[in-house]
């Protein structure tokens, strides 16, 4: 029973820590423009694909690692300059849509290169399971919830101690004021969307060896994130992470204990519910509206 | 002067076009295209008018599909009640969702009607001893009074005239004052309600409108393929609605018909080549909403104005 319990707590924190990436991934773009970039969960596929793509072709995995981030952060910055820049200070719905096309078009780049089948990629660090109180746990999921712990506190040192992360911090909250004391904000919008990417390159990368990867395996992934990042409160860094674990293990549990066919439906169905409750999520700022 | 000028020349187009449709292939084409635009007409007054973003329309179009499907095919239900049963169900569910759902703003709109149509695609899915889960289940053709609606040539003019009867009512609607009332809401809601209107309602009426639209097209389009499968729900649909509506132009109903025309033809023409039809269907999305913001029918509208 314990040992059970055990079980599906391993499993949440393993795919919350990738949906906590994710959410974070939202949250930084959300901060610099204002934008929900439904294309992130893209960056979680292009990590994992591009990582598969290159070790098959022969080169060493941290190499591949490295090669595969890099090229998802590129991507990233070139959907910022000719997707969102152009756009100027267009609608939310606008913006929604161009970043849904984005996602689709990635998509699209992925199978054609990939093709339709799935693959996976080889565990970092083997694939015998630890045995903790009779629940096992993959070595890859040792990588995956300790990668997603790396980043947290990276990107805290970046935001609470550098320049460039206070200048970011500056821009989300006030652009205009952020502007007049000499940050280039945009500047800091195509960095958003290179961590963004390279957040999200990350996590596809981690988790390929167990989810394995394919053309289409971004869209679950990134709205998942997206529920995260609105549980928690768009635009709040904590909130991401707490909201990405929180998901993980409630869709775990739920897949244990009331049904596994219902496992991808529960975030959708407590996403309605607490925003019908609390509009602005857990963690979200109160908002008013300029007239 | 006009009101009623491009309803006469879309009917036009409708009376003339078996024309120049050689086979039947070509009237199938012609019949998605019509109950594409039947939805997105809907889906329009909502987005385009009200300025309401929703990603799980698909949804209802699921859910009038079932309604249908099953009330028809194992309960032995005549097909108009079935299809009227789904309408009401589906108008009762989105009334009672609308008003929490329509009090959120932006992102947070798109995210909750997101998730709604997920979940619908959910149980279609997984309660497979009503639905036949992924592998859909067939549904007995259309029939009224003993007759039965089993031609492509049947089904062009059935849906060529629920069309044109979706545009007049959409029309009606936008020239109304609660069409004044939704463009208020879409310049700012809050001016609106100072001006002393009851956005919510607006907005809950149009939402639940354009659900029953969608409903009603899930209906006709099970009878007429004579399968159903839960991919009419899937979150992609929702987004080729939503691109139907920007592409064709918000906020104008011409604008939706011609959307749905574009893009109900595109992927017949691109369905050769596996994954491009992705690629170009998502550098149409991007390309209009940057270059041509209001769509493509009011561009040409203003330019034609500006040129005369």
């Amino acid at each position: 029973m314990l040992s059970q319990t055990l079980q599906y707590l391993f499993s949440g924190l393993t795919n919350g820590a990738i949906y906590a990436l994710s959410a974070l991934g939202f949250s930084l773009i959300y901060n610099a423009s204002g934008v929900i970039n439904f294309a992130q969960g893209e960056f979680i596929m292009l990590g994992g694909v591009a990582a598969v793509l290159l070790t098959s072709a022969g080169v060493p995995l941290p190499l591949a690692i490295l090669l595969a981030v890099l090229m998802v952060a590129v991507v990233g910055l070139l959907l910022e300059k000719f997707a969102i820049e152009p756009a100027g200070d267009a609608d939310v719905v606008s913006l929604i849509i161009i970043t849904i096309g984005a996602s689709i078009f990635l998509q699209g780049v992925a199978q054609v290169v990939f093709g339709k089948g799935q693959r996976a990629l080889a565990p970092f660090t083997g694939d015998a399971p630890i045995v903790i109180a009779g629940a096992s746990l993959l070595p890859q999921s040792l990588w995956m919830i300790g990668t997603g712990a790396v980043i947290v506190l990276v990107l805290a040192w970046f935001f609470g101690r550098t320049r460039l992360g206070k200048a970011m911090l500056a821009t989300a909250h006030n652009r205009l004021a952020a502007r007049l004391v000499g940050i280039n904000t945009r500047h800091v919008l195509a960095l958003s969307f290179v961590i963004s990417a390279a957040l999200g390159a990350i996590a596809g990368v981690v988790s390929a060896p167990i989810t394995l990867t394919s053309y289409d395996v971004g869209i679950m992934v990134g709205l998942k994130g997206f529920v995260a990042a609105t549980l928690g409160g768009l635009g709040s860094g904590v909130g991401a992470v707490v909201g990405g674990l929180i998901l993980g293990l409630m869709e775990a549990l739920a897949a244990g204990y009331i049904s596994s066919a219902y496992k991808d439906a529960v975030p959708f169905a407590l996403i309605i519910l607490i925003l019908f409750f609390m509009p602005r999520g857990l963690f979200g700022a109160r908002v008013t509206e300029r007239v | 002067m006009g009101r009623f000028r491009g309803l006469a020349a879309l009917a036009l187009i409708i009376a003339l076009l078996p024309l120049a449709l050689p086979n039947n292939y070509y009237y199938d084409v012609a019949i998605r295209i019509g109950m594409n635009a039947i939805i997105v007409v809907g889906l329009n007054l909502l987005i385009g008018y009200a300025g309401q973003i929703s990603l799980g329309h698909a949804g209802f179009v699921g859910l009038g599909a079932y309604a249908s499907a099953v009330l028809s095919s194992r309960f032995g239900w005549p097909p108009l009640a079935a299809m009227l049963f789904g309408m009401a169900a589906v108008g009762v569910i989105a009334f009672v969702v609308a008003r929490p759902i329509l009090r959120l703003r932006g992102h947070y709109l798109a995210m909750a009607t997101l998730g709604l149509g997920i979940i619908i695609y959910m149980v279609l899915v997984n309660e497979s001893a009503w639905t036949g889960g992924n592998d859909g289940m067939s549904v007995r053709p259309f029939s009224l009074l003993g007759l039965t609606l089993a031609s492509e040539r049947a089904w062009y003019w059935v849906t060529g005239a629920v069309l044109l009867g979706a545009i007049l009512l959409a029309n009606n609607i936008v020239d109304s004052p609660v069409g004044r009332a939704l463009r208020a809401v879409h310049g700012s809601e809050v001016a609106a309600q100072v001006a002393g209107i009851d956005t919510t309602r607006y907005k809950v009426r149009v939402f639940v409108l354009s659900a029953v639209f969608a409903s009603a097209v899930g209906s006709m389009m099970a009878h007429y393929l004579g399968f159903v499968s839960p991919q009419v729900s899937s979150f992609f649909h929702s987004i080729e609605l939503v691109t139907m509506v920007v592409v064709g132009g918000m906020a104008s109903t011409y604008g939706a018909v011609l959307g749905a025309a574009i893009l109900t033809t595109l992927p017949q023409l691109l369905a050769t080549f596996e994954g491009y039809e992705m690629i170009t269907f998502g550098l149409i999305l991007m390309l209009t909403v940057i270059f041509l913001p209001r769509g493509l029918l009011p561009t040409i509208a203003a330019r034609l104005r500006k040129a005369g």
